[in-house]
């Protein structure tokens, strides 16, 4: 019995052949996604002077943000990331969990709702994007017909063509079509949890209330993490909603311009603006870095206070 | 707890994903468009060799007699391939059996991209369809397309319909002018006699007519939105502007630098767009492109500013449902003489690499005669030709729209001339302000000292 396990430690020194399966996957993640994004971070060092590029070091990012001709659009483009994130983080997953608490407590009777939530996932984002153009549509749109009755007509305004409202819209859309992702996954962690730590509250004497908060919470968090990580990655970058529904110029105004469609606009240029690819890989870089500092946070500070429980 | 190899592990892989995700936008940097190819340097002397050599030597590629020479045109016309195989290139081979053509269009999207790689590559077309003014000068420059100014023909056109395809002085032309779009308002005939309303021909009269609509209460006055910028900038200020800042006196003004979006000129184009903001659709910032012609052609509203090649797409869609007639855009005041929008839009050019350059020039010849402007007036109404023959529509929009011309002075976009090569762009930046001062955001003068203040950034007056 001992001998055997000396001789097990002694074999699971290294696995060499874990390096065998792993190679092929490796490899090509190596040569098509390392290779092009640490040549895309390094084309953002170089500036293109009359058909030569040539190496500036920190030049463009220096520029980026403090020249008067690119800083405005830049911070602009940030801010209105960050506000499409958080408008996300702070509507999305609430409602998500939400949804998934009461879906996890309707037992089998909550399938019809579970596939109706998920179903605008599955759809293709052109598709809803069109759907909700022709929703909101001032013309023959909905919301002056479903308010007029109540008394709010007033309330009815393009938001889609409205510089303040224009962004929050299009977060509301993205909420609504992709709402279907956190549910599953918090629905999922939900059922998991044994019943018998349930039973045991209510024999405590705990309450429905109690139980979530301080059994089911807790037992959850790390997929609220995961949930909240995925959020910052998915909707920092955002770009197809905007650019389906108000086109690469992020309009009215460049009011849901984002770090996207900022990066799309200068990296391949717009009708007249000439394409400029160093500078579009410097916004690139930025927005690496900042996906960067939000994922490492996540596995240095969360990730490591966050207790899991064996179940 | 977690080991720390696993730790280690964890975070390898969180930054493999993060990279993985943050690496979707720059992994498709190969897709890049193709700046233009060949050296920079190539602009002057050294290069127009070929140029020279394809007009002087035809005896060396000219076909055997008996033998076919095959033309290729490369072009964005999608939308017009039936016409160029059914109509136009039929009737050219018909008169010229030695020669064969053939049209080749790409998505206007991917034109640019492609035709720069098929250049470089050696295996673009003999005939290059070209956009106006700055969009295909570099090519020239760079020497992929021939120099023109000795082909037969060309005093067919104006010194103005040549400029679009000259070099800026003027004095090397490397295109044929092929067609313009006309910028004018087409209305709603019948519900012009419901109500009946008469075409304005002064800004007070195109006011009292929208407003006639409005107290009436049925209808749309003015089928426009906000949501799409280039409304605004082309079909707004582009479209009723000529009439304000004299047509090409002011375009050329701005080049040479006497004339500034600050002057009146600009200010008054801005203050009567202003006055439209009454007579659009209510929710008007969020109605689209798409959405007003659909307003106009469901027989809604009154009026719609319109480019000329809305006349075929109004035909098909509106068919019998009403009578649509056009009017030129209003004078600001009784007396004043008109100008209007007529903006080159398409030229040929010949590849100054081409493998049958003698077989190409007579093709770029026929498009100088007025048998081709007669048959290109008529396939594609809305399009119009830029040559001095004198041709009669038998589409009654289309026709309405080129009569405007006997008696208005035409000029094109004035933001498509040497004025949009820096950053920021004029264009855009005329189409953005536009749209703010629309929706009631800033006013007039806000908008010409913006529109200048970025001009003055980079421009010098030439």
């Amino acid at each position: 019995m001992a001998q055997s396990q000396v001789r097990q430690l002694r074999r699971k020194s290294f696995p060499f052949h874990i390096l065998v399966f792993l190679a092929p996957g490796l490899l090509i993640y190596f040569v098509f996604m390392c290779i092009p994004l640490l040549d895309s971070l390094r084309l953002g060092l170089f500036a293109t002077d009359g058909g030569v590029e040539q190496f500036v070091g920190l030049d463009n990012f220096v520029r980026l943000t403090s020249d008067p001709d690119w800083a405005p659009r830049f911070w602009s483009a940030l801010g209105h990331s960050l506000v499409f994130f958080l408008i996300n983080m702070l509507v999305q997953n609430p409602i998500a969990l939400l949804l998934a608490a009461l879906l996890a407590s309707m037992g089998r009777s909550g399938a019809v709702y579970r596939t109706l939530i998920f179903a605008p996932t599955v759809l293709s984002l052109v598709i809803t994007a069109f759907l909700w153009s022709l929703l909101l549509s001032p013309l023959w749109g909905l919301p002056k017909t479903i308010l007029t009755p109540i008394g709010l007509a007033a309330f009815a305004r393009p938001w889609l063509g409205l510089e303040s409202t224009a962004l929050p819209t299009l977060a509301l859309m993205s909420i609504w079509q992709f709402i279907g992702v956190p549910v599953i996954l918090y629905y999922a962690a939900l059922i998991a949890i044994p019943n018998d730590f349930v039973e045991a509250a209510y024999v405590d004497g705990a309450t429905g209330w109690d139980v979530f908060w301080r059994i089911k919470l807790p037992l959850i968090l790390p997929v609220v993490g995961i949930v909240a990580l995925m959020t910052f990655i998915f909707n920092f970058n955002a770009f197809d909603v905007v650019y389906a529904v108000k086109g690469a110029l992020a309009g009215p105004n460049f009011a849901s311009d984002t770090m996207m469609t900022f990066f799309y606009r200068t990296f391949f240029g717009y009708e007249l603006q000439q394409p400029n690819p160093t500078m579009g890989a410097a916004i690139a870089g930025t927005s690496f870095a900042i996906l960067m500092v939000g994922a490492l946070f996540y596995i240095f500070v969360w990730q490591r206070r966050t207790q899991t429980y064996e179940m | 707890m977690m080991t720390k190899p696993v730790i280690l592990f964890k975070t390898i892989l969180f930054v493999l994903l993060i990279a993985a995700i943050a690496a979707c936008a720059p992994a498709a940097q190969p897709a890049a468009p193709t700046q233009a190819p060949a050296p920079t340097e190539g602009i002057a002397p050294t290069q127009p060799a070929p140029t020279e050599a394809a007009a002087t030597e035809p005896a060396a590629t000219t076909p055997a007699s008996g033998e076919k020479a095959s033309l290729i045109i490369e072009s964005w016309r999608q939308d017009d391939l039936a016409v160029w195989e059914d109509k136009i290139l039929p009737a050219f081979m018909a008169a010229h059996p030695n020669i064969e053509v053939k049209f080749q269009p790409v998505s206007n999207t991917e034109y640019s991209t492609s035709l720069a790689t098929k250049l470089e590559a050696g295996t673009a077309g003999d005939l290059i369809m070209v956009e106006p003014f700055d969009y295909r000068l570099k090519m020239y420059q760079d020497g992929d397309l021939a120099k023109l100014n000795d082909l037969p023909g060309l005093e067919n056109f104006s010194d103005l319909a040549l400029s679009a395809w000259s070099t800026d002085d003027g004095a090397e032309t490397y295109g044929v002018p092929l067609a313009a779009v006309l910028h004018g308002f087409i209305y709603n005939q019948d519900i012009f006699e419901e109500l009946g309303l008469t075409p304005p021909t002064t800004e007070a009269e195109f006011l009292a007519l929208l407003d006639k609509v409005k107290t009436d209460g049925k209808y749309t006055p003015l089928a426009m939105g906000t949501a799409d910028s280039f409304v605004p900038g082309l079909l707004g200020f582009q479209l009723i502007g000529p009439n304000y800042w004299k047509g090409e006196e002011g375009r050329l003004a701005l080049i040479n630098g006497t004339g500034k979006f600050t002057d009146p000129a600009y200010i008054n184009t801005w203050a009567a767009l202003e006055d439209w903001i009454p007579y659009l659709p209510e929710g008007y910032e969020g109605v689209k492109y798409g959405d007003m012609q659909n307003l106009f052609t469901l027989g809604n509203a009154a009026v719609y500013p319109a480019g000329s090649w809305e006349v075929s797409i109004f035909n098909n869609q509106v068919g019998d449902k009403f009578k649509m007639g056009a009017f030129a855009p209003p004078v600001p005041e009784a007396g004043d003489s008109c100008y209007i929008n007529d903006h080159m839009d398409m030229g040929m050019a010949l590849n100054a690499n081409a493998k049958n350059p003698e077989a190409a020039r007579e093709f770029l010849t026929w498009l100088t005669t007025p048998e081709f402007a007669e048959l290109w007036n008529n396939s594609l109404p809305g399009f119009f030709s830029l040559s001095n023959h004198s041709v009669e529509i038998s589409d009654p929009l289309a026709q309405e729209f080129l009569s405007w011309r006997e008696n208005c002075a035409s000029t094109p976009r004035n933001s498509y001339q040497i004025i949009s090569r820096g950053e920021p762009n004029t264009d855009g930046e005329i189409n953005r302000l536009t749209t703010l001062v629309m929706n009631g955001q800033i006013t007039p003068d806000e908008a010409g000292a913006e529109v200048q203040a970025g001009l003055d950034k980079w421009f010098k007056p030439q």
